[in-house]
């Protein structure tokens, strides 16, 4: 909404700044987004006269003025035709920014004569397109005088931000009233005078639907329509609007100062009577905007006996709006149902000042006083004869009323406000308040926000905000006295575990967008219903139904610029379906590229699964899983899973029918889709799987650590080398070995793995160390024998293989 | 005698003091002291001495013996010693090679979850535990819930992104805030019917939240935090101080004013912008003192409507809600300039502005360790 100081003083008696204006306005809740004073760039320019002139020596379309200004008197060199005696234009001092070029004057010599200062165009000040000669003012303009006055540019221009309830501020006097309430100033008395008419009314309105009770007109005949006076060009230009011809601006103005939507018929293009009603399907109408809309029961209209002129309170119609040739005018001002205008200006897409308006309410009372003000500046730019209004139905005129417990101030805003400071409050707003216990405070027809139903929530942001927020008392919640207890879940809890967790293994943490693109989508089976109706581009069309996505994009990204070791992971959730709760949480992350970069320590090596699965592990330990406990199994066929290297990747799993995590090389036809060439192993984790910890019996009896017996005997380490089918899981052979004594066994590590050499094809070995611990007593040779004999028949008995010599 | 054993005192000495080597050395040792030896032999003789001689001269032979033998280990271990510095000055390593940095310094955590993390800490000291709420969301409780009508013009200021599939005939959207965490929470705790899911209720609701706009300061992707705290009596002037105080701690200064100026939301009422004193220094926004305003969220006491919606008695309870962009205050803390680099996942923005996993935030030690840096 803009408006400027002048227009604003039009309804407002005020003798505040205009800092002090602005200041106000943004603490009543009459945000000011921008402030232009145009004077501002007419520093350094002011009036002057040429009192004398003498042709320039050294060329023939020069002149040398002497100029009188408040500086006194200077010599500037001019070409312009018009410099003469006694000529009044603007003269731009030494240190003046040019507004058409930007350029700051400076001292000049032109053609050897010493040039001070410059008599300025219109096109130079950037007023108008002339360039031919320098500006004249009226003879007697007063000299020295600032040019922005005295071009008629003085004029700041403000523009505020009003929020959805305030459709009182989308006009000049809502702004001033609300001004004035908050003490700076007296709203002016409304000048508008009731329509007298010269002859009978000569339309017939009616008015049907549920959308438009009532639809009042005036025809006036007889009119001349013309450009609209210099002020009121002026007013339009400088809010934005462009002056059209007197009829449609004077329509703008009223619903800028008024915030009142009219509309000028041409009545000799209307035929019958006038209609405001519902529209028929299958009718149509072309716009003012030159468009065709095709319209809907739903739709309200303004109609004659042939058809629909308008859609009611959005745009009219372009064949019987008003034109200079215009002589006979029918003026609408109607009001309509708020919600109607909503939902037909949303189907249509139209956007317009009108419908901007009514669908935040308009105030039901400006039907006879934004009529009346129509009529009398139309009678008063382009005479007329006025007829007497018509109005079809009737204005609505329930008087709402609103209880209001006035301790509900002190209540809501802690603050102590006296009643009598409530009322004049109120009461400068328009509100007339019946005190008591209980205040019944009547609502203004223009304030269609406030609701009874917030328990008087709405009269006391009215107080508050006129009295002042900066009083409201910063005050401390109650708080329990003592040490505050945990606040997360225990899901968050793990999050923020898991998320350590990761980083300290050297993976960076990303935040990618929730949405991807339709192939990276279905690449990873994407379900229905989860694409965007309106994504902001084509590559972000689609809910994430993996972190992965999201992350080998990035790799993509990162290894463009160059990057050779791509470490990330993310945490959040992926979409499983379109419904509101299935969304499921989510660590994932990924290592692309070298595991290890060439070094003076040794060759350079490629990131492997096994990195991932330390990964996945990790982010599960975090969740407090024993991860020594979990199994590595094949990624089933029947998980959906199928974007890892088939032979590998494996799942992290307590139970095989519930992975817990999936890790893995990447699969290389996905790589290829994601435009990756290097390796990348990644990792998915569910926290959700991992299942809550069991509730101590006793409180705090599972934060102490379980009692912890420590043997003073010697550990005796083994070593073992098995020869087993190549596809024998090297942790089969490790449990075998394990479960060969496991009162005496505590560890058994792989510390080698190899094929080839020596031994048949489709063989490998495995080494492995198996730790005793005794607790009793020292192992004697012959005991350990019998251990390693376990060992040994336990892992032949489950792999089939053979002890290596 | 006596005068014979300093005479080969001083010679077997000298000896030793020239031994350059160990072996040269031991030859020496085998000369005095060997079963053949100088000194051995003189300690033969004693033997065949008479008692009184024997007397005399035992003492001193065996007092040569320990000093030669002392003589000998003083030497040894010197040229011992000079052996191992020998020896280690040819082991010499260029200790200026690079090392491996341990994978914990190499790790980061993002800004976005780092800020994050530090409000649950402030907040959790305040009182407020944390909720979440789905990402996807019906219009209902998006905007019904919340007093947003269907025709509401509110709506249409939300640019909301919509699914193409719908849930009771009508499309389901992306939240658009994290306001519709307040109505859900509400909601669970008022069907709990516990006493202790119920109301009072204090808590923050941080999440990722989306809008359909893009530009140099908005991504379709931003997380807000919304915090809301219903009880009997709460009211703005708690507002006020719960802001200024979480304010104060998040920028980590003494003291930040904030300024509330009247707004509009249809989930409040009376609705409040929070502006906080700032100054700004070239292109630089300093927080906390100054003499400017910077907007930084919106507020508000929770309009009945909202809380009649959630199943909560609007007669007995009221309370205030506030929304903060998350991105925003981690742009104003740590100064990134650009708001489209947080989601871009630039390997050299994440190191440059990211958290070591050892920078745990708490109250303790102050929220950022940044202040442990020495230049």
């Amino acid at each position: 909404m803009k408006f400027t100081l002048s227009w604003l003083k039009d309804h407002l008696e005020t003798s505040a700044a205009l800092d002090d204006i602005v200041d106000k306005l943004t603490l009543i809740g009459l945000e000011v987004e921008e402030l232009v004073d145009p004077s501002e760039t007419f520093t350094n320019f002011e009036v002057a006269e040429i009192i004398a002139t003498v042709p320039h020596p050294e060329a023939d379309r020069l002149q040398i003025c002497t100029v009188k200004s408040s500086a006194g008197e200077q010599d500037l060199v001019c070409g312009a035709p018009n410099a003469r005696v006694g000529l009044v234009g603007i003269l731009a001092q030494e240190g003046a920014v040019i507004p058409a070029s930007g350029m700051v004057l400076g001292k000049a010599k032109i053609r050897g004569i010493e040039s001070k200062g410059m008599m300025c165009s219109g096109a130079e000040l950037g007023l108008s397109d002339d360039h031919d000669g320098i500006v004249e003012l009226a003879a007697g303009t007063e000299i020295g005088m600032g040019a922005a006055t005295a071009l008629g540019l003085d004029d700041p221009m403000i523009e505020i931000a009003i929020t959805p309830n305030r459709p009182d501020c989308l006009g000049v006097r809502g702004i001033a009233r609300d001004l004035a309430a908050a003490g700076l100033g007296t709203l002016k008395d409304d000048n508008v005078r009731p329509i007298v008419g010269e002859k009978d009314g000569g339309t017939s309105i009616v008015v049907s639907g549920d959308t438009c009770p009532v639809f009042a007109g005036c025809r006036i005949e007889g009119v001349q329509n013309t450009q609209s006076p210099d002020w009121l060009q002026a007013r339009l230009k400088a809010i934005g609007l462009k002056p059209i011809n007197a009829l449609v601006d004077i329509t703008n103005y009223i619903s800028y100062d008024r915030g009142r939507p009219l509309h000028v018929y041409d009545a000799d293009k209307l035929g019958g009577t006038v209609h405001a009603r519902q529209a028929k399907a299958g009718e149509s109408f072309v716009a003012l905007d030159d468009e065709t809309y095709e319209l809907r029961d739903a739709d309200c209209v303004i109609a004659d006996d042939n058809g629909v002129l308008g859609l009611a309170g959005i745009m009219g119609g372009l064949a019987s709006g008003s034109t200079l040739d215009t002589r006979n005018v029918l003026v609408e001002s109607a009001w309509f149902d708020p919600v109607a205008i909503a939902l037909s200006g949303r189907h249509h897409n139209i956007d317009s000042d009108a419908r901007y308006r009514f669908e935040r309410g308009v105030d039901p009372a400006s039907v006879d006083t934004g009529l009346a003000l129509a009529v009398q500046m139309i009678v008063e730019i382009c005479g007329g004869t006025v007829c007497a209004p018509v109005t079809g139905g009737a204005v609505p005129t329930d008087k709402k009323h609103v209880s209001f417990a006035p301790a509900r101030v002190r209540q809501l805003t802690g603050l102590e406000i006296s009643e009598a400071d409530m009322q004049t409050i109120l009461e400068k707003l328009g509100f007339d308040v019946e005190t008591g216990e209980v205040w019944k405070v009547g609502v203004p027809s223009w304030r269609p926000d406030i609701d009874d139903a917030t328990h008087g929530a709405d009269i006391v942001e009215e107080i508050i905000r006129i009295y002042g927020l900066d009083e409201v008392p910063s005050t401390p919640l109650p708080q329990d006295t003592g040490v505050v207890r945990p606040s997360l879940t225990l899901a968050q809890r793990r999050a923020g575990l898991m998320r350590r967790a990761l980083a300290a293994r050297g993976l960076v943490e990303a935040v990618t967008w929730s949405f991807v693109s339709q192939a990276q989508a279905t690449a990873f089976h994407v379900a229905e219903g989860l694409e965007l109706a309106n994504p902001i581009s084509s590559d972000l069309s689609h809910m994430r139904p993996s972190l992965l996505p999201g992350l080998m994009d990035a790799v993509q990204k990162n290894a463009d610029r160059g990057a050779q070791q791509i470490n990330l992971f993310e945490l959040g959730h992926e979409f499983k379906a379109a419904t509101p709760g299935a969304q499921r949480y989510a660590a994932a992350g990924l290592r692309a590229g070298m595991a290890a970069m060439k070094s003076w320590r040794g060759a350079p090596q490629a990131v492997d699964a096994y990195a991932a699965r330390a990964d996945a592990e990790a982010a599960l330990a975090a969740c407090g899983v024993a991860t020594d406990a979990l199994q590595v199994l094949p990624v089933s066929p029947d998980s959906g899973i199928d974007w890892y290297h088939p032979g590998r990747s494996g799942v992290l799993a307590r139970n095989p029918r519930e992975p817990m995590a999936v890790f893995g090389e990447l699969h290389p036809a996905l790589l290829a889709k994601f435009d990756i060439d290097m390796p990348v192993a990644a990792f998915e984790v569910w926290p959700d799987t991992v299942p809550e910890p069991k509730a101590p019996k006793q409180a705090g009896t599972d934060i102490a650590r379980p009692a912890l017996a420590l043997s003073n005997l010697q550990m005796v380490r083994r070593d073992f080398a098995f020869e087993v089918a190549a596809d024998v899981p090297a942790a089969e052979i490790v449990r075998a070995a394990r479960g060969a004594e496991k009162k005496l066994i505590s560890q058994v590590r792989v510390f080698d793995v190899f094929a080839g050499g020596q031994l048949a094809e489709g063989m490998k070995s495995v080494g492995l160390e198996v730790c005793l611990q005794p607790t009793e007593a020292t192992l004697t040779d012959a005991e350990i024998e019998v251990v390693a004999e376990k060992v040994t028949s336990a892992v032949i008995k489950a792999t089939g293989g053979r002890l290596r010599g | 005698m006596q005068d014979d054993t300093g005479a080969v005192e001083n010679r077997i000495i000298s000896d030793i003091a020239a031994a350059a080597t160990l072996s040269a050395l031991e030859d020496v040792r085998v000369a005095a002291l060997g079963k053949k030896g100088e000194v051995s032999a003189l300690l033969k003789t004693l033997g065949g001495m008479d008692a009184e001689e024997r007397q005399r001269l035992g003492p001193l032979f065996n007092q040569l013996k320990i000093r030669i033998t002392e003589a000998l280990q003083s030497r040894r271990d010197s040229l011992e010693a000079e052996e191992l510095t020998r020896r280690l000055a040819s082991e010499t390593l260029d200790m200026t090679l690079p090392v491996d940095t341990d994978p914990q310094f190499e790790g980061r955590i993002h800004p976005v979850s780092q800020t994050m993390e530090e409000l649950a800490v402030i907040f959790a000291s305040m009182g407020f535990d944390v909720a979440e709420g789905p990402d996807i969301e019906s219009g209902f409780y998006n905007f019904t819930a919340l007093n947003i009508p269907d025709a509401h013009p509110a709506r249409q200021m939300h640019d909301t992104f919509y699914l193409t599939a719908e849930e009771e005939g009508e499309a389901l959207l992306l939240r658009t805030h994290t306001s519709p965490v307040q109505v859900r929470t509400m909601e669970a705790g008022a069907r709990a019917d516990g006493e202790e899911d119920g109301p009072p209720f204090r808590f923050i609701a941080p999440g990722r939240t989306y809008r359909c706009d893009s530009d140099q300061t908005h991504t379709p992707m931003f997380h807000q935090i919304e915090g809301l705290v219903i009880d009997k009596t709460t009211h703005m002037g708690h507002l006020k101080h719960t802001l200024e105080a979480f304010l104060t701690a998040f920028f980590e200064v003494d003291n930040v004013a904030i300024r509330f100026r009247p707004s509009y939301f249809p989930f409040t009422e009376p609705s409040m912008e929070v502006d906080i004193r700032c100054h700004r220094d070239g292109g630089k926004l300093i927080v906390g003192a100054g003499d400017d305003w910077m907007e930084i969220g919106g507020s508000g006491m929770v309009n009945p409507h909202v809380l009649r919606h959630a199943g909560i008695d609007a007669d007995v309870y009221q309370g205030f809600a506030f929304g903060m962009g998350i991105d925003r205050l981690a742009m104003l803390k740590y100064g990134m300039p650009d708001l489209r680099a947080f989601f871009s996942a630039d390997l050299r923005w994440l190191k440059h502005y990211g958290f070591l996993p050892i920078d745990v935030p708490g109250l303790a030690g102050g929220l950022s360790n940044k202040t442990l840096a020495v230049k």
